[in-house]
């Protein structure tokens, strides 16, 4: 009687340090550091955004530095993000530079990731850098791309030889979309009007040209929801942030 | 067989008469009886509709919320489509957008979205089984299921299930057709629309036929081994040739490369001269380096600048390296007539002198790149590397993309991809490692395509992550589904237009290949302004004045119109042509005059301009005060454009051209004619005395 109670004690502890071993591959343990810093910065990377689901466009590129502010190799750098994250790689050593770079898969769910990089310093102790990226649903995704058809010439300030800015030109300036500051003290009703009617529509400029004619209520609706999605800071409610439990 | 001691008690105990057999089987038929109702009682989606009454119960809206909600298994039938979709019997919440802050599955609100559930289900979109009512069973079921929910990134796939066209919600969809057209997958692979066409190809690989004329065999060799070492945009994949088989295939194209149309004739002894004085010549140089520039080179090839950033379009070849490539023989007759060597380029015929012919052609001579053919060292080829080398062309399928003397295109070199979205997984060879969904199999299909066994003919392309997602995408598009929607769901890809002009404007329209960079009736590129209606719109001094000398209307462009050094008897024939035959049915050319508007209205116009309509936010009359760069210069826009046009464009810009960035307004007829009285005085002399 005995036995068969033995044998599932031993397939279940067989089966949990199966999954442990699994988690220590992901942790520090298996990296075997040839050095330890002192924090860790970002380097590039930070604050993009991209549809759900998919790869940002550049890599997060984090760098490991010692007390004095000189980049570490061999260092180790784990990410951590929440449910739904993927990283590639997830963990690793900081190349010659002192830097370790990963490809970041986004969410399903729209909104605001909360990514956190982390090395080990010789103590032992664990320092941390916090990043952000923002995934765009259907809705702020097509909002992004009426923003880079219509409005991005004025509301941007970036600018290529192919695309060259316009901000610069006009006489009253633009706030940029992600001016959380000013424009999160807008009403979605308020923006919706600015510009279905143009700046008149609030008495402002009427440099801001009207697109009610122009673009559709749902095309409109989907610029609103993209300026929300990048306020910086965060335009409070409803949206949601997801970072790790 | 006897039984072991301790059991042989058991039995006896439990059954050891009848009352205790009877006993023991009644509790055993009634614990089974048991477990259809508790089974029932335990199914998912009862679990979730009893959670998501307790989630709404707390909430400030539970009465509407509880008025919503209907118990029991939900179903969404839309036998048209072949459409059982039980999905809302969970995903309660799928409606209330009151329940934005919910992240909980599955009662999260679903994001905005074109389409009503009720008109397309879930599955259309997301895939996974939609009659099912378990959480396995819906969702994945297993690996090797057939249809697995769709992750995220390739939800733009279904979009393309019924639109054949680009959407501007669907920027991967769009990128991923863009590249099945432009990569040359469609060279070997069939792709047929659920309608029937073809998805045709927008590369044009070059013919090899006269390969000889043009380069070296040790250029074929290294571009063989690594195109991308010669180009970083190239498109051509990278075959991963051993050394000798790029050395037999470089010899077998050398061997049968015939002599192309005129070859050698052309050669004009004083060009070559020219180019090669430019080699320690700074001063012709410059003269070449600034010829290449106001001939507007870059509007279509890019060229790497010292920081490494490719700079210019890319509906050329990049030419970084193009010394390096080509025989200053062939380049000399390619730049006087590019038409000669391959009658379907896009690149126009300029009309070049002789001796700008040859400075352009030392220009490009000059851009070389020492290190790239340093290593390549071939002996004369033999007889059986010349066989070797066609036979490795004709089984690696290169006469799919390149016309090849000797080796015929082969027919559907490749699997045929109409149905590839909805391949069943059983069908499907995976690769080790490889997890067993079909979009899995497909992005490491394209991602390491040598991974799924040697000798194996898919090759390997350098793409980026993103590149391969928007590729996944397109093919997963291609499926059954989309061959089954009823027509009347579906919105079909426009028809190819083979719009061709007519007579001898026709002739010099194909000539300067206008078509390369402007559509005319559905034809051609998008980098110039469409010119279907560019009779109503210009006038023909003006149109005239243009074609001799471009100068460009938008002081951001650096892509623009390059000069042809046109006759003055061609620039009439196209003026003619263009006057007459481009014309929009919306606007009536003669309705409205060209001068002659009252002052009051003008200056009323100018007001309008300035103050109600913000105009000079984008676009520049006063050259001292107005800096708006977005629309084109109106300083001399009475001069160009006709009034009924711009009087037609204030009411609705987009009736005129779709997809202009121009706001449209609710303008009355008032401001609209004041604002063309307007424009329409701007006649830019002021600006020409002062050139004078
Ligand atoms: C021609 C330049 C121009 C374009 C194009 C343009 N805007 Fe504006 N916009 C302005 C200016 C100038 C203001 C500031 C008006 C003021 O503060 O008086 C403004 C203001 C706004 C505001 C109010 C907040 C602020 O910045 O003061 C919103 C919201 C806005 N624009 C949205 C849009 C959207 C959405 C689009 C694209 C559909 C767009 N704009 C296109 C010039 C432009």
């Amino acid at each position: 009687m005995k036995k068969p109670i033995a044998c599932i004690l031993t397939f279940l502890a067989l089966a949990f340090s199966a999954g442990c071993a699994r988690h220590d591959q992901n942790g520090f343990t298996a990296l075997k550091p040839t050095a330890y810093g002192a924090a860790i910065v970002e380097s590039s990377g930070g604050k993009q955004s991209a549809a759900v689901g998919t790869t940002l466009h550049d890599p997060l590129v984090v760098q490991v530095n010692d007390e004095q502010g000189a980049a570490v190799a061999g260092a180790p750098v784990m990410l951590q993000g929440p449910t739904g994250v993927q990283f590639e790689p997830v963990a690793g050593l900081t190349d010659s530079s002192g830097q370790f770079t990963s490809n970041v898969t986004l969410g399903v769910a729209p909104g605001r990731y909360q990514l956190v990089a982390s090395t080990t310093t010789k103590a032992g102790k664990s320092v941390e850098l916090k990043s952000e990226a923002i995934a765009l649903g259907y809705q702020e995704m097509l909002g992004s791309r009426l923003n880079d058809q219509y409005c991005a010439r004025c509301h941007n300030q970036d600018s290529t030889p192919e695309r060259v800015s316009n901000y610069d030109n006009l006489a009253v300036n633009p706030h940029l979309f992600t001016e959380g500051d000013t424009l999160n003290k807008m009403s979605d009703a308020d923006l919706a009007s600015i510009i279905a009617h143009g700046g008149p529509a609030l008495n402002k400029s009427p440099l801001m040209p009207p697109y009610g004619y122009t673009l559709s209520k749902s095309e409109m609706q989907a610029l609103v929801g993209y300026i929300r999605v990048v306020a910086d800071p965060p335009y409070g409610a409803p949206g949601i942030v997801y970072a790790q439990k | 067989m006897r039984l072991p001691d301790s059991i042989e008690k058991l039995r006896q105990r439990l059954f050891g008469d009848t009352v205790r057999t009877f006993a023991w089987t009644s509790l055993l038929l009634l614990i089974l009886l048991a477990v259809a109702p508790a089974k029932h009682y335990f199914a998912d989606w009862r679990v979730y509709q009893r959670g998501y009454q307790q989630l709404i119960s707390k909430r400030s809206d539970a009465v509407t919320l509880r008025r919503h909600f209907e118990p029991g298994i939900q179903q969404i039938w839309l036998p048209e489509i072949g459409v059982v979709d039980r999905c809302t019997t969970c995903h309660t919440g799928l409606k209330e957008a009151s329940l934005a802050d919910v992240s909980k599955q599955p009662y999260r609100h679903h994001p905005d979205m074109p389409h009503k559930a009720e008109e397309f289900g879930c599955t259309v979109c997301h895939r996974g089984q939609g009659a099912a009512t378990s959480v396995e069973d819906a969702h994945r079921a297993t690996d090797a299921w057939d249809e697995p929910l769709l992750p995220a990134k390739y939800l733009e796939s279904s979009c393309g299930q019924c639109h054949q066209q680009d959407l501007k919600g669907t920027p991967q969809l769009n990128l991923g057709r863009k590249m099945l057209t432009q990569y040359g997958c469609i060279h070997c692979h069939t792709v047929k629309r659920p309608d029937g066409t073809v998805v045709a190809a927008t590369d044009d690989p070059p013919s090899l036929e006269h390969i000889a004329d043009k380069t070296s065999r040790e250029w074929i060799y290294a571009w063989l081994k690594d195109p991308q070492a010669y180009s970083t945009t190239a498109t051509m994949p990278n075959f991963k040739l051993k050394d000798e088989d790029a050395r037999d295939i470089s010899a077998f194209l050398m061997a049968s490369s015939t002599p192309g149309p005129d070859a050698g004739s052309k050669v004009v002894p004083a060009v070559l001269e020219q180019a090669k004085k430019l080699k320690g010549d700074a001063t012709l140089q410059t003269k070449a380096a600034s010829l290449y520039g106001q001939s507007f080179c870059a509007s279509c090839h890019a060229v790497q600048n010292a920081a490494g950033n490719l700079v210019g379009g890319d509906i050329g070849p990049e030419l970084t390296k193009v010394g390096s490539k080509v025989k200053p023989e062939w380049l000399q007759a390619w730049v006087r007539n590019p038409h000669q060597y391959d009658p379907g380029t896009a690149m126009p015929r300029y009309r070049f002198t002789e001796q700008e012919v040859g400075l352009l052609t030392g220009f490009l001579m000059n851009k070389a790149d020492a290190d790239l053919l340093a290593n390549v060292h071939l002996d004369a080829a033999t007889p059986e590397q010349i066989e070797h080398g066609k036979r490795l062309v004709s089984d690696s399928g290169c006469a799919a993309c390149h016309e090849v003397n000797g080796v015929k295109r082969p027919e559907n070199f490749a699997p045929e991809l109409t149905k590839v979205g909805s391949k069943p997984v059983a069908q499907l060879a995976f690769a080790p490692g490889v997890k067993h969904t079909l979009y899995d199999y497909l992005d490491a299909k394209i991602k390491q395509p040598h991974a799924f066994g040697a000798g194996l003919k898919m090759p390997q392309y350098t793409f980026t992550a993103t590149q391969v997602d928007a590729l996944v995408n397109a093919l997963l598009s291609h499926n059954e589904r989309a061959l089954a929607m009823p027509a009347a769901k579906t919105v079909p890809a426009l028809p190819e237009s083979h719009y061709e002009a007519a007579g001898s404007a026709g002739k010099l329209i194909r000539d300067l290949n206008c078509f390369s960079c402007h559509m005319i009736n559905g034809r051609g590129g998008e980098m110039a302004p469409e010119l279907t209606s560019e009779g109503s719109s210009v006038q023909r001094d003006w149109l005239a004045q243009f074609l001799r000398n471009p100068n460009t209307l938008r002081p951001a462009l650096i892509r623009r119109m390059p000069k042809f050094n046109l006759t003055d008897a061609e620039i009439n024939t196209l003026t003619d042509y263009i006057m007459t035959v481009y014309q929009s049915p919306k606007v009536d050319r003669d309705s409205m005059p060209l001068t002659g508007y009252p002052a009051g209205q003008v200056e009323l116009g100018k007001q309008l301009y300035y103050s109600k309509y913000g105009c000079q936010g984008c676009h520049i009359i006063d050259t001292k005060q107005d800096k708006g760069y977005v629309g084109p210069s109106l300083t001399h826009v009475g001069s160009r454009l006709t009034a009924a046009w711009v009087y037609n464009w204030m009411k609705d810009p987009q009736a005129l051209r779709a997809g202009t960035q121009e706001p449209k307004r609710d303008m009355s007829d008032d401001d609209a004619r004041a604002l063309t009285a307007y424009l329409m005085s701007l006649k830019g002399h002021d600006a020409m005395e002062a050139k004078k």
